[in-house]
């Protein structure tokens, strides 16, 4: 299945133009891929940085490291940072810019002018905020709760809110791009249905990135405006509610959650399914289930709000929806699952990431439960609880499938192998740097430590310093891969067109590809994940 | 040359990612449709600020709307809905490949566009005049209602200037399309750039169409 | 039950053993199904290790029964978590009809209490056992969150209006007091402690230094400062309503809706008087906002709400 002669082919995308201009000015979405790949990382480490200050502050009970002033805006450009730079663009915009064409069989995305401005939009929307980071910084946590973010904080609130605005639209151009070239650009025989699932759920997430991403903007322009103009929408004492803010916010930034994961799963069904070689159990069920997250995903919001002062109905209806939410993705989980039972099972780092991936957001999830039944959340929002269950599923769950996805991916991006030894031994350092930062803090939320808290009582301690003690060895974790993936680019063994053995169009064009992608477009005749009766050109 | 470029000789205003200029024109409208929902929401999010305060205030939004010029608020109506006319004309003449005549219509639709924020810019220096701007220097007659009437106000100015901005972004579509008309790109087999160049000046209309009776017409007159 | 350990939290209210039932009942449940996945995966990637390079797997595509299975078996456990958070937060959310209330006032960086009696607190609140207690909530500046640990209460405290929480502490001793809802710079330290004591203690406690009069005198006098009892004259012949005994009334107002006059209701009436104007009289009141603080609009809607009913004979008709 692997192919016997493993080579470089002459001409491909990296050596197709050299110069600055020639990336700085692509239309190849394979380079946009990696324009993204630089900046997400760069936010990544920014975000990360605030993150190792905020738990060595954390340390100590009397909150000693850094002023409240600081901490403050530590968690909360530390929130901004990887909520709308890293974890929202990181998977659609690195793995889905460089895989959804291939995997459509086409040359290009439909709009490669687009794709490319979208980038430049959010380095814009990037810089703005940075800004506002060097000079002074932003303190009123990524939630920018009205009326203290548009009438009582001092700080860079409104670059900070056109960075994000501004970032915006890059998700919005984005997601329109997936959306068109997706519904139009299929190659011949490519069914929905024979689509790798990777791209129902890029196709889910750019739905949500379509639909949801204009509300915020209007939201933090709405911030923005009142803070300029004094237009009173948010103000109580010119006859605004502070609360319709929370609305506004929150109708997106639910939804959001799920742009950030959403594209996780979809990089886990391709893992399980190389990883066991076999089809993922339930295809049309997993496809599904991504389409109906997007949807039942706009219509909880109000679960953010269970305290905020919504009434008993309101609240009583986002939890029976919120409930209900969770059943595509334990549907997800479950066949997931399934499709190991009988499979040729790897234990290569990619495949370790997804299984790591599917317990932690298992674990997250369920947390979600705990959540969605209001006489609980009562007690453990705005606690450390809640700050432990976004976690489990951004980190446990998103970061672990993106690092997952790089991984598997990488010899495709750049025709090399890497180290496996440091591979699976970065992975391991990760899982239990993650679990050890942050399941203590279940606890800690449930004892009822409040969130955003600089300093807190002193019985609180032992189990805060657990948790920095895994944020540093999972910072470790983090910066190892850093370390191999680049030095493989240069020292790499030669990955040839399909080291895996896995089925898919991109494991049949060379590693790295021609900048066209393919030397003829492919003719699908196969059904997804075929492992069974390869098809003529189906395998390299 | 690569392989597939000998299947199809270069047609003209093909782009590279596309196999034909049919598959071209699907995309790029689809692509158009995808972004005239994103504003529908990016709209629908001051339209709902819009719909909490208006259920809350009624008498104070309608004291509010009264100060309003109907009359050139019906004439703005009147000028945008024809303005859509003009430009389906522009499109019906590009269907039908008459190269002089879509420009003729396209810059019939920009003049009365022009027309429109005109008329827009009276009105708001007679907002500024009467001190109904948001601000230090806001003041209402009905004391009663002013904190309200403010709210109602910001709104006014959020929602039309969002909306003139969006028209302005219009003129330059407008104008992209008069340059790509003269040069002779736009023939009776491709047409599709006039096209959501249409449906994105429709969109600007049908948003001032509920503009229109939310801000001018609350309250019944006098 | 529990008494507080380094893990876990005391339970020191009626509500507490509520919420904390079903929080075990879903931490064995999260255990259950989290170990089950994590043990089938370790099991089957063990089992199935590929075993030689060119290995594939079985050609399985998919169950309906198990799909149908796991979809309806989550459902119908997550509908059970639902109705029984639900029945929990029902309770939460209505107070008994007696209860003891208390006025707090939340503001950068600090918890103000205001007993009906007049005992004021910053801080620290005290509270008798074994009673039902209301808080009436509000913030002078930005939403903060009123939290109790110990008993499992929290509710977020907003400007402009106000926002009822209950408890019915079970245990004398000090609970601490968190604010929960990001404040700004001082929100950390917006900390305080819920003193419960038993009934006799309270009573000692409540006697001893109170310097001024009760919440509603210390209204009275405002209201004739302010010269409110110009227009709200118990005989009706002023241009505003009776206010005496119309607390917990529902009136029409001139939109025709009806409302029920509340703290809330009142406190509108004070800061925006053509808001919500009673059926029969003219939106001519001034509005007092900017000239009466938070704590003073607590102290006129205890006054109102201490009126009693006019003797039979006379009326607000109009």
């Amino acid at each position: 299945m692997a192919s016997s002669t493993v080579l470089i082919p002459p001409r491909h995308y990296l050596n197709d133009g050299y110069g600055i201009a020639s990336w700085l000015l692509t239309r190849d979405h394979k380079r946009i891929a990696l324009l993204y790949l630089a900046t997400v990382t760069l936010f990544f480490f920014v975000g990360g940085a605030m993150a190792v200050m905020i738990r060595l502050d954390l340390a100590t009970p009397a909150g000693d490291l850094v002023t409240d002033e600081t901490y403050n805006k530590l968690f909360t450009m530390h929130g901004v940072l990887m909520v709308f730079f890293f974890l929202i663009p990181a998977i659609p915009a690195v793995l889905g810019n460089f895989l959804v064409p291939i995997m459509i069989g086409a040359k290009d995305l439909a709009f490669p002018k687009l794709n490319l401005f979208s980038w430049y939009i959010y380095v814009a929307g990037g810089l703005f905020t940075l800004y506002a980071l060097v000079t002074g910084g932003v303190d009123t946590g990524w939630t920018f709760y009205t009326p203290f973010s548009t009438v009582s904080s001092t700080t860079n609130v409104i670059p900070t809110a056109l960075g994000i605005f501004i970032t915006g639209f890059s998700s919005i151009l984005t997601g329109l791009n997936f959306i068109v070239t997706i519904h139009r650009m299929r190659a011949p025989g490519l069914t929905w249905f024979r689509m790798p699932l990777f791209l129902w759920s890029t196709y889910a997430t750019s739905l949500i990135n379509v639909l949801g991403t204009p509300v915020i903007a209007i939201t933090l322009l709405l911030v923005a405006a009142e803070r300029v103009f004094h237009f009173g929408f948010f103000d109580p004492r010119l006859g605004g509610d502070p609360v319709l803010f929370q609305h506004l916010f929150w109708f997106y930034s639910h939804p959001a959650v799920y742009i950030m994961v959403l594209p996780a799963m979809g990089v886990v069904s391709e893992l399980v399914a190389a990883g066991c070689r076999k089809p993922v159990f339930g295809y049309p069920f997993v496809a599904f289930a991504s389409l109906a997250i997007a949807v039942l995903g706009f219509l909880v919001w109000g679960h953010h709000m269970f305290v905020a002062g919504e009434s008993v109905y309101s609240a009583l209806i986002f939890s029976m929806l919120s409930f209900l939410v969770a059943i595509p993705s334990a549907v997800k989980v479950f066949n997931w699952t399934a499709t190991m039972y009988k499979g040729a099972v790897s234990w290569e780092t990619p495949m370790l990431y997804a299984y790591g991936f599917i317990g932690l957001f298992t674990i997250g999830g369920l947390t979600g439960l705990f959540l969605a039944a209001v006489g609980l959340d009562v007690h453990v929002t705005d606690t450390y609880f809640i700050v432990a269950h976004f976690h489990y599923i951004m980190v446990g769950g998103t970061i672990m499938g993106y690092l997952g996805g790089l991984h598997y991916w990488w010899p495709k991006i750049s025709g090399r192998l890497y180290n496996e030894g440091l591979a699976k031994l970065s992975a391991g350092i990760i899982f239990i740097g993650f679990n050890l930062t942050f399941f203590p803090q279940f606890v800690l939320g449930y004892m009822g430590m409040p969130r955003r808290y600089h300093a807190y009582p002193p019985d609180f301690q032992v189990l805060n310093v657990l948790s920095s003690a895994g944020a540093s060895i999972l910072g470790v974790g983090y910066l190892i891969p850093m370390v191999y993936l680049m030095w493989s680019l240069r020292y790499g063994r030669l990955a040839g067109s399909n080291p895996w053995g896995a089925v898919g169009l991109e494991w049949t064009t060379t590693s790295p590809p021609p900048t066209e992608n393919f030397t003829e477009t492919p003719v699908v005749t196969w059904e997804a994940y075929d492992y069974h009766a390869p098809a003529e050109g189906h395998v390299a | 040359m690569s392989p597939e470029a000998a299947h199809h000789p270069p047609v003209q205003g093909l782009a590279h990612q596309f196999d034909s200029l049919e598959q071209q024109t699907e995309a790029t409208t689809l692509g158009m449709w995808v972004f005239l929902v994103t504003e529908v929401l990016f709209f629908g999010g001051l339209f709902m600020v819009y719909t909490v305060y208006r259920t809350w205030y009624p008498d104070a939004f309608a004291a509010a709307s009264h100060t309003l010029d109907i009359t050139l608020g019906t004439i703005n109506t009147a000028v945008l809905i024809t303005s859509s006319l003009t430009m389906a004309l522009a499109v019906h003449s590009a269907q039908l490949g008459q190269r002089k005549l879509i420009m003729i219509f396209l810059l019939a639709t920009m003049a009365l566009g022009g027309v429109f924020l005109g008329i827009k810019g009276v009105e708001y220096y007679s907002k500024f005049v009467e001190h109904h701007v948001p601000g230090p220097s806001f003041h209402f007659e009905e004391p009663q209602f002013a904190a309200h009437a403010q709210i109602f106000f910001s709104l006014y100015f959020l929602m039309t200037g969002l909306h003139a901005l969006h028209m302005i972004i219009g003129f330059g579509i407008m104008l992209f399309m008069l340059g790509w008309t003269w040069k002779g790109g736009i023939t009776a087999d491709y047409y599709g750039p006039i096209e959501i160049a249409g449906l994105y000046w429709h969109f600007v209309d049908i948003v001032w169409i509920f503009l229109f009776p939310l801000l001018y017409l609350l309250g019944g007159r006098y | 039950m529990w008494t507080g350990t380094p893990l876990f939290p005391e339970a020191a209210s009626t509500m507490a053993p509520r919420v904390d039932a079903l929080y075990f009942f879903l931490l064995a449940l999260a255990g259950f199904f989290s170990l089950l996945i994590a043990g089938l995966i370790v099991y089957y990637a063990v089992k199935f290790h590929r075993r030689t390079p060119d290995q594939v797997g079985a050609p399985i595509h998919g169950g309906m029964v198990l799909e149908v299975g796991w979809t309806v078996i989550p459902f119908l456990i997550t509908m059970v978590i639902f109705v029984w958070g639900a029945s929990v937060y029902y309770a939460m959310a209505r107070p008994p009809d007696e209860t003891l209330n208390i006025y707090v006032v939340g503001k950068q960086w600090m918890w103000k209490f205001q007993h009906l009696d007049g005992q004021r607190e910053i801080n620290e609140l005290h509270v008798p056992v074994g009673r039902a207690v209301k808080l009436i909530t509000t913030s002078e500046d930005v939403i903060h969150d009123f939290f109790v640990p110990a008993f499992r209460i929290k509710a977020d405290v907003i400007p402009g209006r106000y926002v009822n929480i209950w408890f019915h502490a079970t245990k004398p001793g000090r609970y601490r007091l968190f604010c929960a809802e990001y404040c700004g710079t001082r929100h950390s330290g917006m900390i305080g402690e819920v003193v419960v004591m038993d009934p006799s203690e309270y009573q000692a406690w409540l006697s001893g230094g109170t310097e001024e009069g009760s919440l509603a005198s210390a209204g009275a006098k405002l209201f004739q400062d302010l010269a409110c009892n110009t227009c709200h004259r118990a005989d009706a012949q002023g241009r505003g309503p009776v206010l005496d005994g119309l607390f917990g009334k529902t009136v029409q107002l001139q939109s025709g809706q009806t409302v029920t006059v509340d703290e809330a209701y009142i406190r509108e009436s004070i800061l925006h008087p053509t808001a919500q104007v009673a059926s029969g009289f003219q939106p001519i009141m001034p509005t007092f906002q900017g000239i009466v603080s938070e704590e003073q609009l607590l102290e006129l809607v205890e006054y109102v709400k201490s009126l009693k009913a006019p003797a039979q004979g006379q009326g607000q008709t109009r």
